[in-house]
């Protein structure tokens, strides 16, 4: 077993004229719960997306556990996509059932046992759920798997901050601690405290990544000031035409 | 007791701060157990290698140790627990009289009027 999860290097995708991601070399260890932190359109998700198979980059290479993208790589991560992908007329143990069938890392009890103390039923149908509790099912289905690597893209994005912490709460305590997790979000305030390292992704390239007890050591500031900083939009000049 | 933390420092600092700051008070008495890593991690919700790290930091202070069986402990030792007391004493008292000082209070009438507050 190498010491690097993921080696990204001189990623690039480009969708016709825009370019999303531009030249990413990123290494990420073993072990770690890691920030992918951006504003909208940074190219988190594409970033994500290229990791998991779904797409094709336009140059570099991707590489998880030694391999390049592809079958193996994908029995070993666990995706959290940033939509909901389920037909609405699906109980949660239905996807469960999906879930046992499809991965052979799934643990049917663990995701049981998840449901109740995120207080959902898994024989709800999906339809009936609100945002928030569909987000945890998605979430129970992705935590209850024994993978190597979790992306998360955005999985905080939807719901209020007593289940933002529950499902913080969630993660910390159901992943794998040989795996690691990747969480995308621009919510940086809420889960800066879970996070490892942070890697800042800004107009398709990384132009941060420290630990975030190291970024507070050198800057005085917490991620998210920083992020506020380095972010910041600039606003129009006007009169200077 | 909550766990707090500012935005300007370290997170392992902060919480190798607050787990001092508990076995001071008693919260973990002497010589008892302390919880597992990952317990502590998730009640502070914080990542679990940072609390490692504020662990580790109070076992060089000698206010814990680590058995290789057994988890962590805190130290039975009293004298190190009473030098960890006294040095968040001294914080409070220099808090004290920096907040006075800006109110224009020279020490000794700081001094003064603490004594007078205390009787």
């Amino acid at each position: 077993m190498n010491e690097t999860l993921v080696e990204c290097r001189d990623l690039r995708k480009v969708y016709g004229r825009k370019t999303a991601l531009d030249g990413v070399d990123l290494s990420l260890g073993r072990g770690r719960i890691v920030g992918l932190l951006g504003p909208n359109g940074s190219g988190k998700t594409t970033l994500i997306k290229i990791l998991c198979g779904l797409i094709q980059p336009t140059g570099g290479a991707a590489a998880v556990d030694g391999r390049a993208v592809g079958p193996y790589t994908k029995s070993i991560i666990s995706y959290l996509p940033d939509r909901m992908y389920f037909a609405d007329w699906m109980r949660a143990s239905d996807l469960f059932d999906l879930f046992g069938d499809f991965y052979a890392d799934f643990d049917r009890k663990r995701a049981e046992a998840m449901c109740q103390s995120l207080g959902v039923d898994p024989r709800d149908r999906m339809k009936t759920m609100s945002k928030g509790t569909k987000e945890k099912v998605q979430l129970v289905l992705v935590m209850a798997r024994q993978a190597q690597l979790y992306l998360l893209d955005e999985p905080i994005a939807g719901v209020d901050p007593a289940a933002r912490d529950f499902i913080l709460h969630t993660i910390l305590t159901n992943y794998n601690e040989a795996g690691t997790v990747l969480i995308s979000t621009h919510l940086i305030g809420d889960i800066e405290r879970v996070l490892d390292e942070a890697v800042f992704l800004k107009e398709g390239k990384v132009t941060l990544h420290d630990s975030v007890d190291g970024i507070r050591e050198k800057t005085g500031k917490s991620v998210d000031a920083l992020f506020r900083d380095v972010f910041r939009a600039q606003p129009m000049e006007g009169g200077a035409f | 007791m909550e766990w707090k933390f500012s935005d300007d420092r370290p997170i392992w600092v902060q919480l190798s701060e607050q787990l001092a700051r508990r076995i001071v008070t008693g919260a973990y008495p002497p010589g008892s157990k302390l919880p597992p890593v990952r317990e502590l991690a998730a009640e502070a919700g914080v990542n679990p290698n940072t609390m490692q790290r504020a662990l580790a930091q109070l076992e060089q202070d000698g206010l814990a140790r680590a058995d290789r069986t057994a988890g962590r402990t805190v130290t039975g030792d009293a004298g190190v627990i009473e030098a960890a007391r006294m040095a968040y004493a001294r914080v409070n008292i220099d808090a004290y009289f920096d907040a006075m000082a800006d109110l224009g209070f020279s020490r000794q009438a700081a001094v003064d009027l603490a004594r007078e507050a205390g009787t």
